[in-house]
């Protein structure tokens, strides 16, 4: 029974944790709770993700509601891999998070912060794995409100200010989905994802349409953080909980991509897409100098998680470009590299977490001297900082290879230089936190500071080891993205 | 085009391009959330609006009656407005919060009083 | 053991090194010898694969696949085998003396340094047996990683300033023309593996073949091509030990051997030959050789001077590959070695100066061949072998690469390889004369030269017999070696020649 339901329980679970998190109103239990949550969500995605590279994607009818009248769960070989990258995130964090948050969240706010966090992942859970538009709208409601709390619960005033503007941001971003689910549905009647497909041909070149598709893109841009809508983000990633920071970049905005990606190419179908509208055209030249000026503004900055959020956005560039390629290499780059990302990005925030919870500070003149105090943390950090900038052996350098290799069978050479003067900056900015730490002197009488405890290394020591591992074995990651991409650009309408 | 039929939709307009602008020109914070509502508004009424059939009642069965209302955006709207409220709850309960630390709501203040680092 | 066999341990041999000693570094002794101990291991297992080769043979191993078609991979060709034998011959010579040097020295965080030494062995290795360009891609970043922090040693902010320009050139020119040089080869051919004859024929042409090629030797910047010589000079600030290591054993060469295997394995020689696209690199080769060569001869810093000396003899190298006839390519390969045991011997003999008398400048040098005869009379010896006379080792390869210059009919570059001697001979013996032939001079700065009595801290461990003032044994004994070595090479040239005449075929 559960593995019929699974698409179902996926999302279920967390969501009925949640409120369990606050019955019992201690920090301990709410932990317990959430952890259990997390790693049934994950056992769950494993299971589903190996179900369909067996059989094939995997349709799943809420109540048993036919589609497409009823709410569809559909898991095919994107949202799968989504689902098993999101609740990897969040086992992860929810193992770092006990020592973190202690010092990061007062301690009566924990059973909440849990509480949030499985919201959030429901959230976030939803959006992937549902066949159903408004649905997406929903659960993409859902994720953004817990994130703002997630958000707001840092120690600095400035979390407020920084949630605040990320909720109006937000909130504008998602009701301007909304309105372009709308109005799409006006066109079809439907709200079924593959029922869309199927009856857009007709309608697809009104102007009810395209401004659907507008209003979509823009919407969806401000959810991932694409330049130039990018800037809740910087405030929003450094004075948030470290924690939450590092789930949020791993997770958040990989998740808006997903659903550019699936409106795009399953929804709205490629032709409508990339032909009718100059949708390659615009987002192409945004995500490349979204990924030059973020890169660049990284390198000024004196906080170490501004910069790292600056460097989200930068990432994120990278992503959108290889959808824009609108080629198979080029989706298989955008995908992989959604994946790879995560995982480094995790990896560098969480490594940010464990000097946070030593020093209590991120400024980067603060990491004085860290590379003797803090050996595996800093080594973590440098591991990541290595896979960003795309050196071999790393993940970072298999996105970098999908990406120019994309660019180069295009023949769009400027496009493969920017990517890889883009890997310079990443070597400056990140090289700058490396110089700090090894080679400047501490400061006197800081003895006190050691390594973080084990339960934060543990966690993200995996994510670097999966960075290293997935830099050398690719068929999980590159593999399921090929597919995924060959899925999407050959999906039959 | 019927362009005084559809008064429905200029009325979406309307709203849509008020509640966006005051969301951006004012610097109070509890005017933007207003205007993220009056925004959002006028989303409903779009959704609303696309509901309704011409010649059609409400969406119950009645036999004297062979059109009716397309129910369903009724359904949307209402999760919608839920999901709006929410919004404004947590949106309000920040504001709250805010005003604590900084003993002002007024954005131009808040960043006087916080330096760019 | 098997070739294959010996293939698989030869990586594996310096990482457990590395581990080894980073894990024994409270009991330096056991530490060091660990050290020592692998450099004969590896040089014991790299020697054992030579017979398979020089029979034709070529041993295989496929790590991992990394994407389709793409694999981490391992094969042993003739040149592989070459740079091969002379890193892991070297870094035993290498390891002695860094030994001496340090504890000489009394350098501190000698295991961090030993462990880094160790892994910039194991890239070196990775390197040399790279079946496909993805492989030699990858372990080429990570021999630059590696090294980085052997170059910035010291920690100062000086060292911090070069490390910048290392990683700065070495990663710019890696990741913004050999990498995309690396998957533009694969996006036109569909495989980077390394195929005699090459895999662009008939793939590529015209200007495309001419861009590939300056991509890929502008793109290794360990070769020290001009403009991107720059890290060279800098990353002297290290301790002798390792320029030792950068300028003699692993990196100059890895980068060298990089362009010669690309052009043998990848272009094939008789296609790029035929399509005159090398053209511009014989220019530039030979612009490199002059202009460093001339720069030397303003250095009064030794290492500076030698560092330059090397900027100029790499592009020996890649000349001989650029001319892409036999002469040129096989010639360039012995130079690997020549150059290596004469560059080492010149390298050592400048740390062990400076570590038993504190001298840098070469004005300062007067004299002191009274005191480190052994010292300076390796020195003549290394001197003669990069100058190319016999009977050293150097000789050999200036000879082939000369005839590969004539028989391309490349008259200039002829000229410059002539002319080049003479400046080597300028800017190296007079060295060797100042040392034997002139006095002293009676007062200096620190009012080291000439006395008895002890300068601020002696250097433990130097000889004092009479008025010898030699550096530690342990310095000295792998100058001897290396010196030694230029000799052999002469001798042994031919038994390196018939092992590399496969390289040369069309």
């Amino acid at each position: 029974m559960i593995r019929e339901n699974l698409p179902a329980l996926q999302v279920v679970i967390p969501l009925m944790a949640a409120p369990i998190c606050i019955l019992f109103k201690n920090g301990r239990a709410a932990y317990g709770i959430a952890l259990a949550a997390t790693l049934f969500a994950f056992g769950a995605a494993i299971s589903l993700l190996t179900q369909v590279l067996g059989v094939g994607p995997i349709s799943y009818e809420l109540g048993g509601w036919a589609a497409p009248w009823g709410i569809e769960y559909r898991v095919d070989y994107l949202s799968g891999f989504v689902l098993v990258l999101v609740s990897g995130m969040g086992v992860v964090v929810q193992l770092f998070s006990p020592a973190s948050i202690k010092r990061e969240i007062d301690e009566e706010k924990h059973y909440l912060f849990h509480c949030a966090f499985l919201l959030c992942l429901t959230g976030l859970l939803g959006i992937v794995i549902t066949g159903d538009a408004f649905n997406v709208f929903v659960f993409l409601e859902i994720s953004a409100l817990s994130s703002y709390i997630l958000i707001s619960l840092g120690k600095h005033r400035r979390a407020l200010t920084s949630a605040y503007q990320y909720l109006i941001m937000g909130t504008i971003g998602s009701t301007f989905i909304l309105i372009g689910i709308g109005l799409l549905y006006m066109m079809t009647g439907t709200l079924n994802m593959a029922d869309i497909a199927a009856r857009i041909g007709p309608v697809a070149t009104t102007r009810t349409v395209l401004a659907a598709f507008a209003f979509f893109t823009v919407g969806v841009s401000i959810k991932m953080a694409l330049f130039p809508l990018h800037l809740w983000l910087p405030n929003a990633y450094a004075y948030a909980p470290s924690v939450v920071t590092a789930f949020l970049a791993a997770t958040a905005t990989k998740v808006a991509v997903y659903v550019l990606i699936r409106f795009t190419f399953t929804i709205f179908g490629e032709h409508f897409a990339f032909e009718e509208t100059p949708v390659a055209t615009l987002l192409m030249p945004l995500a490349l100098i979204g990924i030059v000026v973020a890169s660049s503004i990284a390198i000024f900055q004196k906080s170490v998680k501004r910069m790292l959020a600056y460097s989200s956005v930068a990432q994120i560039g990278y992503i959108v470009l290889g959808v824009s390629f609108v080629s198979v290499t080029g989706l298989t780059g955008g995908i992989v590299h959604l994946f790879n990302h995560a995982l480094m990005k995790g990896g560098l925030f969480l490594a940010v977490a464990c000097v946070v919870l030593r020093i209590g500070s991120d400024r980067i003149d603060d990491f004085a001297g860290l590379g003797r105090r803090m050996p595996v943390t800093m080594f973590a950090f440098v591991v990541a900082g290595l896979s960003m900038i795309g050196v071999p052996l790393t993940v970072g350098f298999i996105s970098k290879w999908f990406l120019i290799q994309a660019a180069i069978e295009k023949g769009w050479w400027p496009v493969a230089a920017l990517v890889l003067l883009s890997s310079l900056l990443a070597v400056a900015y990140i090289w700058r936190v490396v110089e700090i730490a090894y080679f400047r002197k501490p400061p006197e009488g800081e003895d006190r500071i050691t390594e973080a405890p084990v339960s934060m290394l543990l966690p993200m020591g995996a994510l670097i080891l999966a960075t290293i591992f997935f830099g050398l074995n690719t068929e999980a990651t590159a593999g399921v993205a090929r597919q995924a991409a060959e899925y999407l650009m050959g999906a039959v309408r | 085009m019927d362009y005084f039929g559809l008064y429905n939709y200029w009325i979406v307009i309307f709203l849509m391009m008020t509640g966006f602008y005051i969301v951006i020109s004012r610097d109070n914070l509890i005017k933007k959330l207003i205007g993220l509502n009056i925004f959002q508004t006028s989303v409903f009424l779009l959704f609303i609006t696309m509901g309704k059939v011409k010649g059609g009642t409400a969406p119950i069965i009645n036999h004297h009656f062979d059109t009716y209302s397309n129910p369903l955006p009724h359904v949307l709207i209402l999760t919608a407005i839920v999901v709006g409220v929410a919004t404004m709850a947590v949106g309000l309960s920040l504001v709250v919060r805010i005003n604590e630390a900084y003993h002002t709501i007024e954005e131009d203040d808040i960043h006087l009083v916080e330096e760019e680092p | 053991m098997t070739s294959e066999f010996a293939l698989i341990a030869a990586p594996i041999i310096p990482l457990a090194a590395a581990l080894l000693v980073s894990l024994s570094g409270k009991i330096p002794n056991l530490r060091d010898s660990f050290s020592v101990l692998a450099g004969i291991i590896l040089f014991g297992t790299v020697v054992s694969i030579v017979p398979d080769i020089m029979a034709g043979g070529r041993p295989a191993f496929t790590v991992v696949e990394v994407m389709p078609g793409l694999a981490l991979g391992f094969l042993v060709e003739p040149l592989g085998m070459l740079f091969a034998l002379v890193a892991s011959g070297l870094w035993i010579v290498t390891t002695i003396y860094a030994i001496g040097y340090m504890r000489g020295h009394e350098e501190s965080n000698q295991t961090r340094f030993f462990a880094s030494f160790a892994v910039a062995i194991f890239a070196s290795i990775g390197v040399a047996f790279a079946s496909n360009l993805l492989t030699l891609f990858m372990f080429y970043e990570l021999l630059t990683l590696s090294t980085y922090p052997l170059v910035t040693h010291q920690r100062t902010d000086e060292a911090m300033r070069a490390g910048r320009v290392y990683l700065g050139i070495l990663f710019t020119t890696s990741i913004c023309f050999l990498l995309f040089a690396v998957i533009w080869t694969w996006v036109i051919t569909g495989t980077t593996d390394f195929t005699p004859g090459g895999i662009l024929a008939g793939k590529a042409e015209g200007a495309t073949v001419g861009v590939l090629l300056a991509l890929f030797a502008f793109g290794t910047g360990k070769a020290a091509l001009m403009p991107f010589h720059r890290w060279l000079p800098a990353a002297m600030v290290a301790p002798t030990p390792v320029s030792a290591l950068l300028h003699a054993v692993a990196v100059v060469k890895a980068g060298v051997f990089t362009i010669m295997k690309i052009v043998v394995y990848i272009f094939g020689i008789s296609f790029l030959a035929s399509t005159g696209s090398n053209q511009w690199l014989i220019w530039v080769a030979s612009a490199t050789i002059v202009l460093a060569s001339l720069v030397a001869l303003t250095k009064d810093n030794l290492k500076a001077r030698l560092a330059y000396s090397t900027v100029s003899q790499l592009s020996y190298i890649v000349l001989g590959a650029a001319l892409a006839n036999q002469a040129g390519v096989v010639g360039g390969s012995m130079h690997i070695a020549m150059h290596a045991f004469g560059k080492i011997t010149l390298f050592f003999c400048a740390g062990a100066i400076y570590v038993a008398h504190h001298k840098t400048k070469v004005s300062e040098m007067n004299g002191i061949g009274r005191q480190m005869p052994i010292t300076l009379f390796a020195f003549l010896i290394g001197s003669l072998s990069v100058i190319g006379l016999p009977p050293f080792g150097g000789s050999w390869s200036k000879w082939f690469i000369t005839m590969g210059a004539y028989e391309a009919e490349q008259m200039i570059p002829f000229a410059i390889l002539m002319v080049s001697s003479l400046l080597n001979v300028a800017y190296l013996l007079p060295i060797v004369f100042r040392g034997f032939f002139l006095a002293p001079k009676e007062t200096s700065d620190d009012g080291h030269v000439g006395h008895v009595s002890d300068h601020d801290g002696p250097s433990p461990g130097i000889w004092k017999i009479g008025a010898l003032r030699e550096a530690p044994l342990f310095c000295v004994l792998p100058i001897c070696m290396t010196a030694f070595g230029c000799l052999v090479l002469f001798f042994y040239a031919s038994e390196m020649h018939k092992m590399l005449l496969p390289l040369g075929a069309p």
